[in-house]
């Protein structure tokens, strides 16, 4: 189990990035974290990572604090980021200079996906590109097999048949002793992937839901004739989607861009719909 | 597989293994994918797949043997014809006959259609 606990956070001399962050991350789930450009998104990442420490608050990993000194507790972490820079090594040499520092890590894992990447062992770091720089990445950090894996945009710079495939791995590689947490903007590409949804806005959690809770209480669609009352939030136009709130009819499919503009437009209404729906008695 | 918005995906992934059954490309007592291969293969959570097997299994669909895996039941076919013949008749055709009372489509028109349909089905099969 992963607890951050009122965490705080700003950089020096600029305002609050984190303010009052608390959330708690269970193994065997796939975690999205949303938010708009510079909400602090990355900034929660290398916090729960071990990169950058809260000013205030409290994060445990697997019920150790987090300090430079933990390593026992570092080496159950890796966070695959935005943007990064690898040394210009072959990748079997980068392999085996890295995985040293991760007890769990998988050789046989690590190049089996390097293949389904279409990479060669061989091939020197260098010469590859950014795409080809992330799934090397990828690879190496699913094969750490920390039980927290951290991935900042992971699908950016990847082509399209990698997308794919990325899920294809994502999916199999995500058990009951390892917590995923992915910051992404591109929903389209991880949707069917995630099953707990985490928004940041103005420094602080808006939202964090299972999915599963979700579609449980909320309606997504073109509703054709909709109760006003019944109308969380709307988006005009020809496609007209809503989110309503759902009332006994058919489940639909969590629209995650949808329920990211209806939480950042109307949280307080997102929120309480799903509060109170999973409070009433079953019926 | 390609997603459509309006269903949740666990119950697409379930039209998934009707169709396979329907077609008779899943036999009844035959060993179907694990939870993991059909996450993997239509990429999703497991977490879904999971849903869509127990919707599944409640369905009486499949039967899940211990520590083996997961079969089609014995009479697999049939409950998915079922199921799924109720489906048309209760939300497929009733959309059908509201399109048609919008486009002045008579019963007359759609027999004749039909008719023709089967010769053309026939006439391929020669």
């Amino acid at each position: 189990m992963i607890a951050l606990h009122n965490i705080q956070f700003y950089y020096p001399k600029s305002k609050i990035v984190l303010d009052n962050i608390s959330l708690q991350f269970a193994p065997g789930n796939i975690y999205g974290l949303f938010g708009k450009n510079g909400e602090g998104k990355s900034t929660l990442i290398k916090i729960m990572t071990g990169l950058l420490f809260p000013k205030a608050g409290d994060y445990q990993a697997f019920g150790n604090t987090i300090s430079r000194q933990n390593i026992a507790c570092l080496q159950d972490i890796f966070v695959v980021p935005e943007e990064f820079e690898l040394p210009a090594l072959k990748i079997s040499v980068y392999e085996h200079i890295t995985s040293a520092f991760y007890p769990n890590f998988s050789k046989d894992e690590f190049y089996s996906l390097i293949k389904e990447f279409n990479l060669s062992p061989h091939q020197k770091i260098s010469t590859l590109s950014f795409g080809q720089k992330k799934k090397v990445l990828i690879a190496f950090g699913i094969a750490t097999n920390t039980r927290l894996l951290l991935m900042d945009e992971p699908t950016n710079a990847l082509d399209i048949p990698s997308k794919s495939q990325f899920r294809k791995i994502m999916a199999s590689v995500v058990d009951q002793g390892k917590c995923i947490v992915i910051s992404t903007h591109q929903v389209r590409d991880l949707h069917s992937l995630i099953n707990h949804v985490v928004i940041l806005d103005h420094s602080h959690v808006t939202f964090d839901q299972p999915l599963s809770k979700v579609s449980e209480n909320l309606w997504f669609g073109k509703p054709s004739h909709a109760k006003p009352e019944s109308i969380i939030y709307s988006e005009s136009g020809f496609a007209g989607k809503a989110v309503l709130m759902r009332q006994g009819k058919n489940e639909t499919e969590v629209d995650l861009e949808l329920l990211f503009n209806a939480v950042l437009d109307q949280p307080q209404r997102v929120n309480y719909a799903i509060k109170t729906n999973y409070d009433q008695p079953q019926v | 597989m390609d997603f459509d918005n309006s269903k949740p995906i666990y119950l697409q992934i379930v039209d998934f293994f009707y169709e396979n059954i329907l077609e008779r490309r899943w036999q009844e007592n035959e060993r179907i994918p694990s939870v993991r291969e059909i996450a993997m293969m239509v990429e999703v959570n497991p977490n879904t797949a999971i849903r869509a097997f127990t919707h599944l299994q409640e369905q009486e669909v499949i039967y899940n043997k211990r520590g083996i895996g997961y079969f089609v039941s014995e009479n697999g076919y049939d409950r998915v014809l079922t199921i799924k013949k109720k489906e048309f008749m209760k939300t497929l055709l009733p959309d059908v006959f509201k399109k048609m009372g919008l486009l002045d489509v008579t019963i007359k028109e759609v027999n004749q259609a039909f008719h023709q349909y089967l010769k053309n089905i026939d006439h391929e099969k020669k």
